[in-house]
């Protein structure tokens, strides 16, 4: 489907393409612009999220509040977890995928460059279709992990669920495809003699994501086929009267849902395996270590899935497996922890706002950690199920988590990406205001949890002794989403004020940081060869002194892959056939007709004409 | 698929794997993901269903309406045979593109997407026979599992049969020359997987009492 990057087009092909203008970036296949374009959409969703999140904290934010009815809380809560987990974090983690695991294994592109525009094109067309489904009134409303059977036609009859279904199969298809993309890139593009052993940990633990992609999305996408037979076919896959088990769905959700909460948190573990050595001034510590624990994590990610669901009644001998395996996960968890701290340990510590945010996330993790080891011990687990402790806990994972890594991230690489240095002074100001904030708004569900308040339920009565920290958190939140309009401010004003970031502003380890920034069209004039790991501190030290600025040069002779307009068509024929499933049948007759046939073929044929053409255009 | 005409200029990869033929691979170890849950759902579910028809025995309702077992097995063990077949003549159709032999490699070739059509026709056959003997995709667990299950199957022998059927249509035009053999390989690496995953369906769903 697909041709490879380094692939060379006809000599008549079509050579000089435009650079600039909306059509340009419509049509680009420049991994960079691909990932600027993952990251500004991603960054958009995750403000709609965060404004989601907060409108869900001022309805909790006294008791009996009657600010939200319980079905638009309903919608808010289902929405703002499958907004932050499929279009905030996860595509965010995937900008920095685009940018930089080509620059970091010294490559001139992805190996697909054409199915990576795909991934993207099919990534907005999903999150769109999900999105949309606010106009209608009629967001997705059953939780992110859409539990059957709430979720059949006779508890949830509108199109939330709906939206949910399709959205969710459009944002599969979309890293499903970039997963496979990435997999052979990183297999198959590296820069001579960049082994694996000396793959930057980024990059490592971005191949291990792939790789839990490329397993678990069947899965997710399986048991959304099953859901959506029974919704529009009457099929009986999860009807109780039929003898279908709702168990089966919980199953196959996080079969498919643990791998993806390591999909969530291991690029970021690497963004911070990237940062702690550059601003300590010495190499990762247990560098092996890192990559085995991380591979670890990976396969015990697929056997502790029903960890989600002791309180179903399984029976004690699959909750004592289940809870042990999930307990084993604290060994390459701490592995890493205790890694990250001799990285830091008698390193001369540059306290640039990157680190703070990566020591941030050290801190926050740890708390997130230690509350996922009490979940493994089965009787308590039975008690902080379903309230606001299991809350505390994946925000502390989740937003300590990874959304700290994936801002240390972009202090750290937003210089090479765009060219501009960001401002220090108003970058620590932001992690402060975010630190205090976030523990303000969650640390003290660790309380409502343990005092019995449950999660999902859209208010409390008076009395509970409920009030208090609820009015605390809300008042955290705000702090907290204050805290990223500065985080735009800055961007702004690092922009206007234009202080020009040089090649290599943190003296750093990885070959990124060899090429002038922003990055030229073919990243690498040359390619590099790599003779260990931190390929470029040791090339300083082989010098002896800092390596001089790298020059601008004209890239004349270098062959680059074409634009393309068919990834977009593609995903857009894909976009149309889902949309056949949301509008209902055009005709009276027959009754079990219930999709939008003409508009499904429509699509169908878009799709079919997508692929084709793409097959025979030269790369 | 490539078919630009300045080819081969391959820089050589890290591995001196195929990029294209890695990506096939990549993508077939995340389909087996796709098939074991469709398979395993299936498995779960087998013998749960609270009305008829069955797959092996026969029933008759409260409302003293027979209905006949559903499979009959020697019609889809010939299909099978057929499908197994076909990997057979994949893999000559392939050892004709790479001789440059293209009476060998059209022949194979058609007879590989002769027998996948054989294959989908028997499905077809099949599905509308079982809906006669009472077996619709809603009438009980085990209409929902075996329909799902099959058929994502034969949508995969489909597009499997139009790659297979553009190939054909090129090399008839004489544009799949050795060093693009390549293309067919990519196709033919596909339609082993599917064939593989046939051959578990087989005697998980049809033998399997």
């Amino acid at each position: 489907m697909a041709t490879s990057a380094v692939e060379h087009a006809a000599p008549d092909a079509p050579a000089a393409h435009s650079k600039t203008g909306v059509w340009s970036w419509i049509t680009t296949v420049d991994h960079k612009r691909i990932g600027i374009m993952y990251g500004v959409s991603a960054f958009v969703f995750f403000m709609f999220g965060g404004l989601e999140a907060l409108l869900l904290r001022i309805q909790l934010g006294s008791a009996d509040n009657t600010f939200l009815s319980p079905d638009v809380y309903n919608q808010l809560f289902t929405m703002h977890g499958t907004t932050m987990i499929f279009l905030g974090v996860m595509p965010l983690s995937a900008m920095f995928f685009n940018f930089m695991i080509p620059l970091q294994i010294g490559a001139r592109d992805v190996v697909f460059p054409r199915l990576n525009s795909f991934s993207f094109w099919m990534f907005l067309v999903g999150a769109i279709v999900l999105n949309v489904s606010f106009l209608f009134n009629a967001a997705p409303n059953a939780g992110w992990f859409g539990y059957a059977n709430l979720t059949e036609t006779q508890y949830s009859p509108g199109l939330n669920t709906d939206f949910w279904v399709i959205g969710l199969m459009a944002l599969g298809v979309a890293s499903l495809a970039a997963a496979v993309n990435f997999f052979v890139t990183i297999i198959n593009m590296r820069a001579p003699g960049m082994r694996l052993l000396r793959m930057p940990m980024f990059v490592w633990m971005s191949f291990i994501t792939q790789v839990l992609l490329l397993l678990a999305f069947p899965i997710i996408t399986v048991a959304l086929i099953f859901l959506m037979a029974d919704r529009y076919f009457g099929a009986n896959f999860f009807q109780p009267d039929a003898n279908g088990d709702p168990m089966l769905w919980q199953h196959l959700f996080w079969i498919f849902g643990h791998p993806e909460v390591y999909i969530l948190i291991l690029p970021p573990f690497g963004i911070v395996s990237e940062i702690l050595p550059v601003f300590s001034r010495k190499p990762l510590f247990g560098y092996a270590a890192m990559v085995f624990s991380g591979a670890f994590i990976a396969v015990l990610g697929f056997g502790v899935w029903s960890h989600h669901m002791f309180a179903t009644g399984m029976g004690p001998i699959a909750d004592a497996s289940f809870g042990l395996l999930t307990l084993l996960i604290a060994i390459p968890t701490g592995v890493k922890i205790f890694n990250w701290i001799g990285t830091i340990w008698g390193g001369s510590l540059q306290m640039k706002t990157p680190m703070y945010f990566a020591l941030g996330f050290i801190a926050m993790f740890i708390i997130g950690g230690l509350s996922g080891i009490m979940h493994a011990a089965v009787p308590a687990d039975l008690q902080q199920t379903d309230t606001y402790f299991v809350v505390a806990h994946f925000h502390y994972v989740l937003f300590g988590g990874s959304i700290f890594a994936l801002l240390a991230g972009a202090y750290y690489w937003m210089p090479k990406m765009f060219g501009f240095m960001l401002n220090e002074r108003i970058g620590k100001i932001q992690f402060w205001l975010m630190f205090i904030g976030f523990n303000i708004t969650f640390f003290p569900m660790h309380f409502l949890g343990l005092h019995g308040m449950p999660r999902r339920v859209y208010t409390y009565p008076e009395g509970l002794g409920f009030e208090f920290w609820n009015l605390i958190e809300t008042a955290g939140s705000m702090l907290l989403g204050f805290s990223f309009l500065v985080f735009i401010w800055n961007i702004w004003l690092s922009k206007r004020a234009g202080v020009a970031a040089p090649a290599d502003p943190w003296d750093g380890a990885t070959l990124e940081w060899s090429i002038p920034s922003p990055p030229q069209e073919f990243n690498f004039a040359e390619i590099p060869t790599v003779h260990a790991r931190d390929p470029l501190w040791e090339q300083k030290r082989s010098q002896g002194r800092p390596l001089p600025e790298p020059p601008r040069v004209s890239g004349e002779g270098i062959h680059l892959p074409n634009p393309s307009v068919k990834p977009l068509i593609t995903a857009l024929g894909i976009g149309v056939f889902f949309t056949g499933f949301l509008l209902g049948s055009p005709w009276p007759i027959p009754a079990s007709l219930t999709i939008n046939l003409p508009v499904v073929l429509i699509g169908f044929a878009m799709t079919a004409y997508g692929i084709l053409s793409w097959a025979f255009e030269p790369a | 698929m490539s078919h630009d005409t300045a080819h081969a200029l391959h820089p050589p990869t890290t591995t001196g794997l195929d990029n294209r033929k890695l990506a096939i691979w990549t993508f077939i170890g995340s389909e087996v993901m796709f098939f074991s849950a469709l398979i395993g759902t299936y498995l779960v579910y087998k013998g749960k269903s609270v009305v008829g028809p069955f797959p092996h025995e026969e029933w008759t309702s409260p409302t003293g309406e027979h209905f006949e077992h559903i499979f009959e097995i020697p019609l889809v063990t010939f299909g099978t045979a057929v499908l197994l077949f076909s990997s057979f003549f994949v893999v000559l159709a392939l050892a004709g593109a790479q001789r440059g032999n293209r009476k060998m490699l059209i022949g194979w070739l058609s007879a590989t997407v002769v027998a996948g059509l054989f294959f989908v026709g028997m499905q077809v056959y099949e599905f509308s026979h079982f809906m006669d003997k009472g077996l619709g995709y809603t009438t009980n667990l085990f209409g929902s599992t075996f329909y799902t299950l099959t058929g994502f199957h034969g949508a995969h022998v489909t597009v499997g049969l139009i790659w297979l059927g553009t190939l054909l249509i090129l090399s008839l035009r004489g544009k799949i020359p050795p060093e693009k053999a390549l293309n067919l390989e990519l196709a033919a690496l596909y339609w082993h997987f599917v064939d593989v995953v046939w051959i578990v369906i087989f005697p998980v769903v049809y033998l399997m009492k």
